[in-house]
């Protein structure tokens, strides 16, 4: 698992290792079952605070991503088909109304839009 | 998070000096940087919650116990390495391990010997001949031989060169590792503190300024740099601490929002702590 912390940013560190977290359970690059690393050996790692691992770990199980068994530590969760079908449904969704922004104020409309659509499907298929 | 160390409304006075109804606690499996400029008070608040120093009032309770009550138990769950060594310089280490070993029921010769070789310490050397670096370490070893609980340490950086500064913070972090241990070390080397501290309490003329996680204290507060222009009566109140000169300005800011908002073309950088710290620390 890659967690890349960006130190400038406007997001807290709390919330940049959890979305990284999050994304590599949904990836799978995190397996149901698979052990997470202590909240203090992240922390050293990532050069944190452990107080900023704990609550990030808190806020994954909340989330029902992970779950955290006393003195034995943290496991992905077992996997959850309807939160991750969601979860992609909602990332390429923001992806295309992102696209139809940049179509509309480009003055591409609606038609010219799904035949590109469907061009680089067939490109695809190919 | 339990807490390992609770002070309340502690009060010393020391010559002119005196530690005004100190309030704050150690959380448990936490690192605890304790911070402040020179003669602010931390040798003086560790030494007294210590009890090397009578206190004048207030509370101190370790794992939730009274020290007078529990002295024994307690200073076997604590590990001590304080400024000013406290060793014989006439001894060799192991002379000395021997007259600190027995103060101890939980002292483990085993543990002893795996930080001696670690350290690479000769058992037969006299202390005198210990350069500063090796007196840390021996000073180190003494106080985790026992399967401490909680390791205070009062300035264990000051006048090591940086390679043993970040050798000791890795000893630190090993340490930890294991659940339920704790740590509280004073340093006015605040750089020690980025990469190991979880907690920060920063000191400033017997009082405490802040007790808080350091990730949360350094996101609160940022480093804005910009054009002197942009620095008028109403935004200069939004500065903790502000620097000027003809190439621009540079400021601590613990109103990240409102410097967004209001102030167009700056950098916002994330501070250091030492940079968070001398925006609190009063001048003189």
């Amino acid at each position: 698992m890659k967690i890349i912390i960006k130190n400038g940013s406007e997001r807290p560190l709390y919330q940049q290792i959890k979305d990284q977290i999050k994304g590599a359970i949904l990836r799978q690059e995190l397996k149901e079952g698979e052990k997470l690393p202590s909240i203090r050996s992240l922390a050293n790692d990532l050069h944190v605070s452990v107080l900023t691992t704990k609550r990030v770990y808190e806020e994954l199980e909340k989330e029902g991503f992970i779950i955290t068994i006393v003195g034995k530590g943290s496991f992905v969760a077992s996997e959850n088909m309807e939160m991750l079908s969601e979860f992609k449904r909602h990332l390429v969704e923001k992806k295309l109304s992102e696209v139809w922004q940049m179509a509309r104020t480009l003055g591409i409309n609606k038609e010219e839009l799904y035949s590109m659509m469907d061009i680089i499907f067939e490109e695809d298929d190919e | 998070m339990k807490a390992v160390l609770e002070v309340n409304n502690l009060k010393k006075e020391l010559g002119s000096f005196s530690l005004e109804q100190l309030t704050f606690s150690l959380k448990e499996g936490c690192i605890t940087g304790f911070i402040g400029v020179n003669g602010s008070g931390k040798t003086t608040t560790i030494k007294t919650i210590l009890g090397l120093y009578p206190k004048d009032n207030g509370s101190i309770k370790f794992f939730g116990k009274e020290m007078k009550k529990n002295e024994c138990e307690i200073k076997n769950r604590i590990g001590v390495v304080l400024d000013e060594g406290y060793f014989y310089e006439e001894m060799t280490l192991k002379e000395m391990k021997s007259i600190i070993a027995p103060a101890y029921t939980n002292w483990d010769e085993s543990v002893f010997l795996n930080y001696i070789n670690r350290f690479n310490l000769k058992l037969d050397q006299k202390i005198a001949t210990l350069s500063k670096g090796m007196r840390m370490k021996f000073a180190i070893t003494l106080a985790l031989s026992h399967h401490a609980d909680l390791l205070i340490m009062d300035e264990p950086t000051s006048g090591l060169d940086p390679l043993i500064r970040n050798e000791l913070m890795e000893i630190l972090l090993d340490f930890m590792e294991e659940e339920g241990k704790s740590v509280f070390f004073s340093t006015h080397i605040t750089s020690d503190l980025e990469k190991v501290a979880d907690m920060l309490i920063l000191i400033d003329n017997g009082k405490i300024v802040f007790n808080e996680s350091k990730d949360e204290l350094l996101e609160r507060h940022a480093l804005i740099k910009g054009d002197n222009r942009l620095i008028n009566e109403h935004s200069t109140k939004l500065f903790l601490r502000l620097r000027q000169t003809p190439f621009g300005f540079e400021g601590i800011t613990n109103k990240v929002d409102q410097v967004r908002e209001q102030m167009k073309d700056i950098i916002i950088e994330r501070p250091t702590i030492e940079d968070v710290m001398l925006a609190y620390v009063k001048e003189g």
